[in-house]
């Protein structure tokens, strides 16, 4: 440890980081996991999801968003938090209409392995039932907002590709996302080889003519749960030996 | 031989607008307003033509200008009646002045009549010691009565047809109305020592200009001021901490966006003693070596716009403004006014300074905060109105002689707003520590049975805690205090705030943009009698995702009139609870909405 790197721990782990890293790029360098679906490692963040909220020397905190401190006791995993995340996942599953059996992104998409990874079976929340119209204007990208989770993933991607395809209109409940042109994504300069069309974490952002090109059950997501990439690089702690505590 | 001058093509009434604001993008807000003022309303089409004349993309025109209430991307009349909803305005009868406007011109409420009138609600505008309030192209009108739509619908033709109606946001310009219910009284009911009372106009910014800019942060610091706003976080350390920060330049912006239910104390202030607070401003201004002081505005505050304006004309005139501000060489400085457009986030500090660069109020992430980065990315303090208005008499009367009022954590004086049911609503300046029960045997409210303190976003209390004293120590209020009677229903009044947090949430984060709804459908559930214990158990889980998880105070706090109640008055619950056995559904209820939606009759109403 030199005096560029912080250390703090994560549900009792120490984990080394730079400083002016977010507590999230720290952890996934590690190997601990932080739930998320609007934070891309190659995207400035935004905070939109709030998944990734963990305690913060007992406040909570988007990790995404919060820079590593020094010393700092980081909770993540608690019974308390994984309960209010489910919770969150439940909101976006009543907010839009997803209709995953038949979605072409199914396998693939974040909201959906998300779901799985937190064992949601059920929401306890009303739908909302919101009436959204699709648009197809794009001669090879579909835009579907009825699966939108507002993530902002498309906004900031489009902002790294140089261009302003996307951001928000309206506000609240009555959010949604708009294309810069009132004619619709087919009057945009959105090409379909921009970040701006990769990066949907869900089915909303869709390259035409590649659906289910890939089948169901052979998905990224089919083979193994969402964040055991990151899981995976975790070097496992060797046991304390007795009488080190 | 002949000589050809080049002219520059007319400006476009767009072109004009953008022109008057420098062709700046960050002035987006103002070029936005003048464009609704000429054109009635922000189509497709003037958006487009406003991005191309900003050199900005046409979807970070629409993302500002659908966000704001305010704003209508839709044809709307010469005429927008908006009427202030919250929980006051509907126990003080606002609905049936609404039907009475219904009435009057044919239409309901939320449609445009065909001579071009609209009614609409609104968030509260900040009347509460008058309601039922109305705006009408930005001019306001209080203490409404059914009987009060017929004449002021008739002056309101008679002026359109005249073509003298101001058209939104009046900017100051005024109609002259008949209607004794034009305008807004400022009931200041109880005046006190540092705010109202007698005080020498302009020794605060004298004195300060004699000091270094160092002396009038240590003078600040010394007197215990903390911010007013609610969050109370000490003026002078915020003051130091801006001044310390490296920038191009140093921003004092004065938050006068007072959109927390029940609060109206900076409309009176802004009103009765603007010197104070422009003073304040400059104070800071100088004592932060800031050049441009800005104040955002609520758009409900529009009708003050006119009069703020002359007043720093004046100043100008008498050189507090400008260079050499208050006859101090080197020290330049200015005041300018930014109006908002209709939204409650804008009064968080750092969805403030995204509106008054031109954004939706969408709150930043922090850090970095605002006295490192904040307007134009610039060290910025935040001050409230009535923070900034102490100043001027901390500078005038000295440190010691401020701290002498108040309690040991809070010093000073505080603004409270009464209104509700109590006998004489309006503004009342106490000392800090001040029980509820002394506010409320002053206002005449004793009888009262719940008090919500600090607006929406405060607490509920019952009158077990009306012993406690007000100040950050023990209730902490921004100033808001709802008082109601025994004959409310304390459940109902959750309801509005409820349907107020989703109505103002700004939509970025998920635990708001979806948990505020969620929590008013299940307030809304249990209010008609269809929630069992588990329904409530559920709710307080998720009031409580809601408050742990949002990104900004809106979210983190909407849920307080929900946890408040349920702590202070869970027999508002239970007495509305069924048996988790019972069948929550009314089959008849359930057959005959049926029927009404396909506009058949029942068998047994035909037949009779």
């Amino acid at each position: 440890m030199n005096d560029r790197t912080l250390r703090f721990r994560i549900d009792g782990v120490p984990i080394d980081a730079r400083r002016e890293q977010s507590i999230i790029a720290a952890c996934d360098d590690a190997g601990v996991y932080i739930p998320r679906l609007c934070y891309r490692a190659d995207l400035p963040p935004g905070g939109q999801c709030r998944l990734c909220t963990v305690n913060v020397n007992g406040r909570p905190a988007a990790a995404c968003v919060t820079p590593v401190t020094q010393a700092a006791v980081v909770e993540n995993a608690t019974p308390a938090l994984q309960a209010h995340r489910k919770a969150l996942i439940e909101m976006l599953f009543v907010e839009g209409n997803h209709p995953c059996p038949f979605c072409e992104k199914s396998g693939d998409c974040n909201l959906q392995a998300m779901g799985y990874r937190f064992g949601l079976s059920a929401t306890q929340f009303p739908y909302q039932f919101p009436r959204h119209d699709i648009d197809a204007s794009h001669p090879q990208i579909f835009l579907d907002r009825n699966t939108c989770i507002q993530c902002g993933l498309c906004v900031r991607a489009s902002h790294a590709d140089g261009k302003s395809v996307f951001a928000f209109e309206n506000r609240g409940a009555r959010q949604r996302l708009v294309v810069n042109s009132p004619l619709g994504l087919g009057a945009t300069d959105l090409d379909v080889a921009d970040k701006a069309a990769a990066v949907c974490p869900v089915g909303c952002i869709v390259v035409k003519h590649t659906g289910y090109e890939k089948p169901y059950g052979t998905r990224t997501f089919d083979e193994q749960s969402i964040g055991s990439d990151i899981e995976s690089k975790r070097i496992p702690v060797p046991a304390p030996k007795e009488g080190h505590a | 031989m002949t000589f050809v001058r080049a002219v520059a093509p007319p400006l476009t009434a767009i072109g004009q607008i953008v022109a008057n604001a420098r062709g700046d993008p960050t002035r987006l807000m103002d070029v936005l307003v003048a464009a609704q003022a000429h054109l009635g309303s922000l189509a497709d089409e003037t958006l487009a033509e406003i991005a191309t004349e900003l050199k900005i993309p046409y979807v970070d025109v629409v993302d500002t200008a659908s966000f704001y209430a305010f704003f209508s991307r839709a044809p709307q009349g010469r005429c927008q009646i908006r009427f202030s909803k919250t929980p006051i305005s509907m126990m003080k009868g606002a609905l049936e002045v609404v039907h009475a406007f219904e009435r009057a011109l044919g239409i309901r409420i939320g449609a445009t009549s065909t001579e071009g009138v609209g009614l609409s609600w609104t968030s509260d505008i900040g009347m509460a010691d008058q309601e039922p309030s109305c705006l009408i192209n930005g001019m306001v009108f209080t203490n409404l009565e059914p009987a009060d739509a017929e004449p002021i619908v008739r002056e309101l033709r008679a002026m359109d047809a005249a073509g003298t109606l101001p058209a939104f946001p009046s900017y100051g310009v005024r109609a002259t109305f008949a209607s004794r219910k034009a305008g807004c009284a400022s009931n200041v009911v109880h005046p006190g020592d540092v705010l109202f009372g007698p005080r020498e106009k302009g020794s605060g910014l004298r004195a300060a200009l004699g000091m270094t800019p160092q002396g009038v942060i240590d003078e600040v610091t010394r007197s215990g001021l903390r911010g007013r706003g609610g969050a109370g976080f000490p003026t002078g350390m915020k003051w130091g901490l801006t001044r310390r920060a490296k920038g191009d330049t140093h921003y004092i912006v004065c938050n006068a966006d007072e959109g927390e239910p029940g609060t109206f104390k900076d409309r009176v202030l802004l009103k009765e003693a603007c010197d104070l607070v422009f003073d304040g401003m400059t104070i800071a201004g100088y004592a932060l070596g800031a050049r441009t002081g800005l104040m955002y505005l609520r758009a409900e505050y529009a009708f003050l716009f006119g009069d703020l304006q002359n007043d720093l004309a004046d100043r100008r005139r008498l050189g507090l403004l400008g260079p050499n501000a208050g006859g101090h060489a080197s020290f330049d400085f200015d005041i300018r006014i930014q109006l908002g457009a209709g939204a409650y986030i804008c009064g968080e500090e750092s969805a403030l300074l995204e509106s008054l660069e031109g954004k939706r109020g969408a709150p930043r992430d922090r850090p970095p905060y605002p006295t490192d980065r904040g307007y134009l990315g610039q060290p910025t303090a935040i001050n409230n109105v009535e923070t900034l208005a102490c100043v001027t008499r901390i500078l005038e009367r000295g440190a010691k002689w401020f701290a002498g009022f108040g309690t040991a954590e809070s010093k000073g004086t505080k603004l409270m707003c009464l209104s509700g049911d109590c006998a004489k609503p309006g503004i009342y300046e106490v000392p800090f520590g001040t029980t509820l029960n002394e506010l409320l045997d002053l206002a005449g409210g004793a009888a009262a049975e719940a008090v919500q303190v600090s607006g929406a976003a405060g607490e509920c209390v019952a009158p077990k805690d009306f012993g406690r004293g007000l100040c950050y120590e023990d209730l902490s209020t921004a100033g808001a205090t709802m008082v109601f009677g025994p004959q409310r229903n304390v459940l109902e009044i959750v309801l509005q705030f409820a349907e107020f947090f989703a109505d103002e949430s700004c939509g970025w984060c998920v635990p708001c943009r979806v948990g505020t709804v969620l929590l008013k459908e299940s307030i809304q559930t249990t209010l008609n009698g269809h929630s069992t214990k588990d329904d409530i158990i559920a709710l307080e889980s998720l009031a409580t995702t809601v408050a742990k998880f949002s990104r900004c105070g809106l979210g983190q706090t909407a849920p307080n009139p929900i946890l408040s109640t349920l702590r202070n008055f869970p027999q508002i619950y239970e007495s509305r609870l069924v048996p988790a056995n019972a069948v929550r559904i009314d089959v008849e209820r359930a057959v005959e909405d049926a029927a009404s939606i396909q506009r058949r009759a029942l068998l047994d109403q035909v037949s009779s």
